[in-house]
């Protein structure tokens, strides 16, 4: 499982060249004018990166969990930001590909892996975050209809995306009475907050989804009536190794980019990598990318085969490789020393990015919840 | 249509590319091999007329070199085109390019074309005359260096840049034409290419399957010496005359 494959390799290579072509130019500039580069991510699409391990059936890409993890890994090298959201984006595909019926993925996937349509995954509420199943979100069932009503918060790809997948109370009995809705981005009384003004992240739009009184029919539902819940939290599982791998590419980078710079950077008379205290930093740094990425590969993998401790593995691989990518980038800014807090060396918005992925997909807090109470057997 | 595609491996020129100072040879394990930039390029405009006629046109690469060729040809392969030839001997090892010309020729013809597209110059022997060579071989017109280049059911066209302008020049077919960095943009291949690339057909031929004797190449290394350490270049100062120095330094350079 430590070497990659012929496939895998040419796959890294194409993804690199992408990452490198098309956004890593463009990074900083649409941090700073906070824009959403729809037409990228349609070229990226047309590349099979929309539904990258959605079936080949309604123009999925059909590859594993285990190739997603490296494409996540490479395209963050180019702009952190895109590469997260384009893992929300698949984490919708596959949810309408998996539980959906074959109506329901006829009718969505395709347009959804070419990104000639967006998704967003909606979630978390004003007031129900880590603790997913307090959501209010209520979906009232009237005929053949649900009328939903409630507000959904920090919502990635707000007002661009068609297809919004909303995680809805259809009865009030904790995580077993929600369910997986499909609304689409035209249905009347679906409306969006202010864009939020945030740290990162700047090149996806983030806002609240306000639904006042949204009539979608009953052939909108994922599964069954109750099964929302589930569903939310299989699909997260791919999108906490999914975001630490755009952190472990944006750590990366960091690296890359430090290595360079103290190699090139001279004081006291030599080259700073002659020194040998930051020599270790450097060292640490690619020590704990590696970790995360040996971890990272492990959890995707047991992903693949549906192994019984996937959960478990998850969490402890998007701790890991969140963390690590966030300290790789804050380093390699000390390691910069005053260059590294100027936007030109793109430093300081890989940090910015990559904070939010300690907190988002399950903040690193439930992760550890997660594998605590697998560990302690409650 | 059917269009062949002059594929060939090269040496990443974002590494130091060196020679093997014993053989003369290229040191082929020194540095990544690549498939050519200019070749993909070259692709790329066969590619985009097969957009244009999906069923009537094939796009086979063509490639000569050792086993490790074939991952060039993979990648082309992983872009759109449909089947590739891969001309693989040990007596070609290290063989020049009059040799290396005579093999693809005859390669193309056992392959069969209506036109030929090749890179105008590779990266690392940047001799820029193979495509004017197979197509002496072929007894076919060629349209050397086009800048684009456009394909019709008959002919070749395309403008290619010269001294003090440029020429559109035009040939029926069969022909052979040859691009410069300034043709097509080529495209990333999908992930769907990448992973039907390898059950698209990948033939290999050797130099007796073409009918050719494993002869010596007609050019021999007789020595190499190593590139020599650069040298500090020239400061000129600014007394009041340092744009005209600059200027004479440019003009006897040739660079301007």
């Amino acid at each position: 499982m430590f070497e990659l494959s012929e496939d895998q390799q040419s796959l890294v290579q194409m993804v690199r060249d992408f990452a490198a072509e098309a956004l890593a130019p463009n990074a900083a500039k649409w941090d700073e004018t906070k824009h959403f580069p729809v037409d990228m991510l349609a070229e990226a699409g047309a590349l099979g990166m929309g539904g990258i391990y959605a079936a080949e059936e309604f123009g999925g890409s059909g590859l594993s969990r285990s190739d997603a993890v490296l494409v996540f890994e490479e395209l963050a090298k180019g702009d952190t930001a895109i590469a997260a959201y384009v893992s929300i984006h698949n984490m919708v595909v596959w949810m309408i590909d998996t539980f959906g019926n074959e109506e329901q993925r006829a009718r969505w996937v395709p347009q959804l892996a070419s990104m000639q349509a967006l998704g967003s995954y909606c979630l978390t509420e004003p007031e129900a975050g880590s603790d997913a199943a307090a959501i209010r979100t209520r979906a009232v069932r009237d005929g053949d209809s649900y009328v939903i009503t409630g507000t959904k918060q920090f919502i990635s790809g707000a007002g661009a995306s068609a297809v919004y997948i909303v995680m809805a109370r259809t009865a009030d009995t904790g995580s077993r009475g929600i369910s997986a809705l499909v609304v689409p981005a035209d249905t009347p009384g679906l409306s969006f907050g202010a864009n939020e003004k945030k740290m990162g992240w700047n090149a996806q739009p983030t806002r609240q989804v306000i639904f006042e009184n949204v009539r979608i029919p009953v052939t909108n539902r994922l599964g069954g009536e109750g099964d929302g819940f589930g569903i939310a939290m299989k699909g997260l599982n791919g999108g906490r190794i999914n975001m630490g791998a755009c952190s472990l590419g944006g750590g990366q980078a960091a690296l890359e980019k430090t290595t360079a710079y103290l190699k090139g950077r001279t004081a006291f008379g030599g080259p700073l990598i002659n020194q040998q205290a930051l020599l270790f930093r450097l060292a640490d740094m690619d020590t704990q990318l590696e970790s995360a990425r040996t971890l990272l590969r492990r959890a995707a993998d047991a992903l693949d085969r549906g192994a019984p401790d996937v959960v478990r593995l998850c969490a402890m691989a998007k701790q890991v490789a969140t963390d690590a990518g966030f300290h790789a980038a804050n380093e390699a800014i000390q390691l910069h020393g005053g260059y590294g807090y100027l936007a030109e060396y793109g430093l300081e918005r890989i940090m910015r990015d990559l904070r939010v992925h300690q907190i988002l997909e399950g903040t690193n807090e439930i992760m550890r919840l997660i594998v605590g109470r697998t560990v302690a057997g409650v | 249509m059917k269009i062949l595609v002059m594929v060939k491996q090269v040496p990443d020129t974002e590494e130091e590319r060196r020679l093997d100072l014993a053989t003369g040879c290229l040191d082929r394990d020194g540095s990544e091999r690549v498939a050519d930039e200019i070749n993909e390029r070259a692709l790329e405009v066969a590619l985009r007329y097969k957009d244009g006629d999906k069923k009537g046109t094939e796009v086979v690469a063509l490639a000569m070199g050792p086993a490790d060729a074939a991952q060039a040809l993979r990648k082309a392969l992983s872009m759109g085109a449909d089947s590739a030839v891969h001309v693989l001997d040990d007596a070609l090892e290290g063989v020049d390019i009059v040799r290396t010309a005579e093999v693809l020729a005859a390669a193309a013809k056992r392959t069969g074309f209506d036109l030929v597209v090749a890179g105008n110059e590779s990266t690392d022997g940047r001799g820029g005359v193979v495509p004017a060579m197979v197509a002496e071989h072929l007894g076919l017109p060629l349209l050397p260096s086009l800048n684009s280049v456009e394909i019709d059911e008959a002919s070749v066209a395309g403008e290619a840049g010269v001294e003090n302008g440029s020429l559109t020049v035009r040939a029926s077919l069969p022909a052979v034409v040859s691009v410069t960095e300034r043709a097509a943009e080529a495209r990333f291949p999908s992930f769907k290419g990448i992973m039907t690339a390898k059950r698209k057909p990948l033939t290999s031929l050797s130099l007796s399957d073409l009918g050719l004797d494993a002869a010596a190449s007609a050019s021999v290394v007789l020595s190499i010496s190593e590139r020599p350490a650069r040298t500090a270049g020239r400061k000129i100062h600014d007394d009041g005359n340092a744009g005209n120095e600059l200027a004479e330094f440019l003009a006897a350079g040739r660079l301007i």
